[in-house]
């Protein structure tokens, strides 16, 4: 297994945010994390990639226990994140904010070739890559957002919300791209508010509730859970 | 009063005023990016002219060359400081940074009078006294030497800014700090760098301030001031602000000493620095918040 959870705990202040959350991806899976607002998704990505701390628990990266490692650390492993609300940097270029992601180690070599990839993957940014990335559309900064964590060769992306505040046109294309990269091969993990999407692109996904794990299963399976269903589809 | 006078007294201000607009460069560069406002910005100026009139009364070294080894130097400190010092206090409350960096300051300045005693020193340089006529107008070497040497310091800093990947890092840091992180930036590191940056900014100012004024220890309180003074004139955050309010409190203080007398020459700087703060309060070249 490429990155497993165990019983992580972590606090903010005094509240809890994750209550012994465990949880497995396998390499080259899509895992679908579903939950309310404030179940605590953001908090379990960011605790992965080493910007939260946690009180307790492993987070195992091919075995090796990660836990606490600072986050430039873990993205040298391999582990990047597309954040909740893009965290693009507004008065840089576009190019300069593409190569900020190229500056570790495990990616500065293919540098070049992964610009190429980026630019043919996302080609709006070539056309804008030096106008200051804060002038971009919504839709535009999440490729962009994208785009620079391919920058650093990642193994496993950790998607928060990627379709937030975007067009309804936009989410689309968006969804269709991260189905790509999946295809391609990358390890994917998302927290997406569209959860009957997410669930169908899914090989595995975790319900989040109050920071525990209440459920876990194959997408299809959670797609055809009565609670599921009554709690996030509406139906 | 003819008219050349007028002329002199604005380019001495100008080239005065570049001088101060590197030390607030410093200054400026670290509360861009760190969010530390540095109390003991003009007691590390301080340091540094002491550093530099030291260098010439032993060895005879020029302190517009001294300013290369204390800038290096100055870099070095900034960035253990910052590092191991200061760091654990970035995010933490105000008040807290600022109990730190006031504290660092007393240290620095009873550290010198315990060295240096009260007393002024001047550091006489052979060319101390020779000047350039243009059309007229009489102006300082030192002062010409002093203003070229921060104009090249401050022209390096923004080009490492501009163009070197690590500068890009340290905008990216100032940019959006959850981004710096979340694409492996290591902040710390950074964070250290450019605490070492705007420190060698005023180790490299206070060193050429050796040929401006003589040094004493009671300096270091009026510099610290003067730094943010021009900082907020200028705007924070801004590289080119900390210059271009240096120059306009330089040139100020230039015409208040002149027409009024040297002892009124802060009342006017704090004159500017009230109208800015109460037409512009981003200051000449800042960006709206």
């Amino acid at each position: 297994m490429m990155l497993k959870v165990e019983t992580l705990d972590l606090f903010h202040g005094d509240a809890q945010a994750l209550d012994q959350v465990s949880l497995g991806v396998d390499a080259h899976s899509v895992v679908a994390i579903v939950g309310a607002n404030g179940a605590g998704k953001t908090s379990l990505i960011r605790t992965i990639a080493g910007t939260h701390k946690p009180a307790r628990g492993r987070i195992l990266w091919h075995g090796q226990d990660i836990a606490g490692w600072p986050s430039h650390k873990v993205c040298e492993l391999g582990i990047g994140q597309v954040a909740e609300g893009r965290q693009i940097f507004p008065t840089l270029t576009v190019r300069e904010n593409l190569e900020t992601g190229a500056m570790l180690k495990r990616a500065k070599s293919k540098r070049h070739t992964n610009l190429e990839r980026v630019l043919a993957l996302f080609p709006k940014l070539a056309q804008r890559s030096r106008q200051a990335a804060g002038t971009l559309s919504g839709g535009e900064q999440q490729m962009l957002a994208i785009g620079r964590c391919l920058m650093g060769e990642p193994s496993l992306v950790m998607f928060d919300e990627p379709s937030l505040g975007l067009a309804p046109a936009v989410v689309g294309e968006m969804l269709r791209t991260i189905r790509q990269l999946a295809s391609d091969g990358l390890t994917v993990v998302l927290v997406e508010q569209n959860v009957a999407v997410s669930l169908k692109l899914a090989d595995r996904a975790y319900v989040l509730e109050n920071g525990r794990i209440v459920l876990e299963g194959t997408g299809a399976e959670l797609l055809a859970d009565d609670r599921v269903r009554q709690a996030y589809l509406g139906l | 009063m003819p008219f050349d006078f007028y002329v002199t007294v604005a380019v001495q201000g100008v080239l005065t005023g570049l001088v101060y607009g590197l030390m607030a460069l410093g200054l400026s560069v670290i509360f861009g990016v760190v969010r530390v406002v540095n109390f003991a910005h003009g007691e590390f100026a301080v340091v540094a002219m002491y550093l530099a009139f030291l260098g010439f009364a032993m060895f005879g070294l020029d302190p517009i060359l001294a300013m290369l080894p204390i800038g290096l130097g100055f870099f070095g400190l900034g960035y253990l400081l910052q590092r191991h010092l200061i760091n654990p206090f970035v995010g933490r409350p105000e008040h807290e940074q600022f109990i730190l960096l006031v504290g660092l300051a007393i240290v620095l300045v009873n550290g010198l009078l315990m060295l240096f005693g009260p007393d002024t020193r001047h550091a006489n340089l052979p060319y101390g006294f020779d000047s350039y006529e243009v059309a007229n107008v009489l102006i300082d070497k030192v002062r010409v030497y002093a203003a070229a040497a921060a104009l090249v310091v401050a022209a390096l800093l923004f080009a490492f800014f501009r163009w070197s990947r690590t500068g890009m890092a340290i905008r990216a840091c100032a940019d959006n700090l959850l981004g710096a992180a979340i694409v492996g930036l290591d902040v710390k590191h950074l964070y250290a760098l450019t605490f070492g940056l705007g420190m060698a900014c005023v180790g490299a100012a206070g060193a050429l301030m050796v040929v401006l004024a003589d040094a004493t220890p009671m300096l270091a309180p009026a510099f610290t001031l003067l730094a943010f003074t021009i900082v907020i004139v200028g705007g924070m955050g801004s590289m080119a602000g900390a210059l271009v309010g240096g120059i306009l409190i330089g040139v100020s203080e230039a015409f208040a000493s002149f027409l009024v007398a040297p002892s009124a020459k802060s009342m006017f700087s704090f004159a500017i620095l009230i109208a800015i703060l109460a037409l512009r309060p981003q200051g000449l070249l800042g960006r709206k918040q």
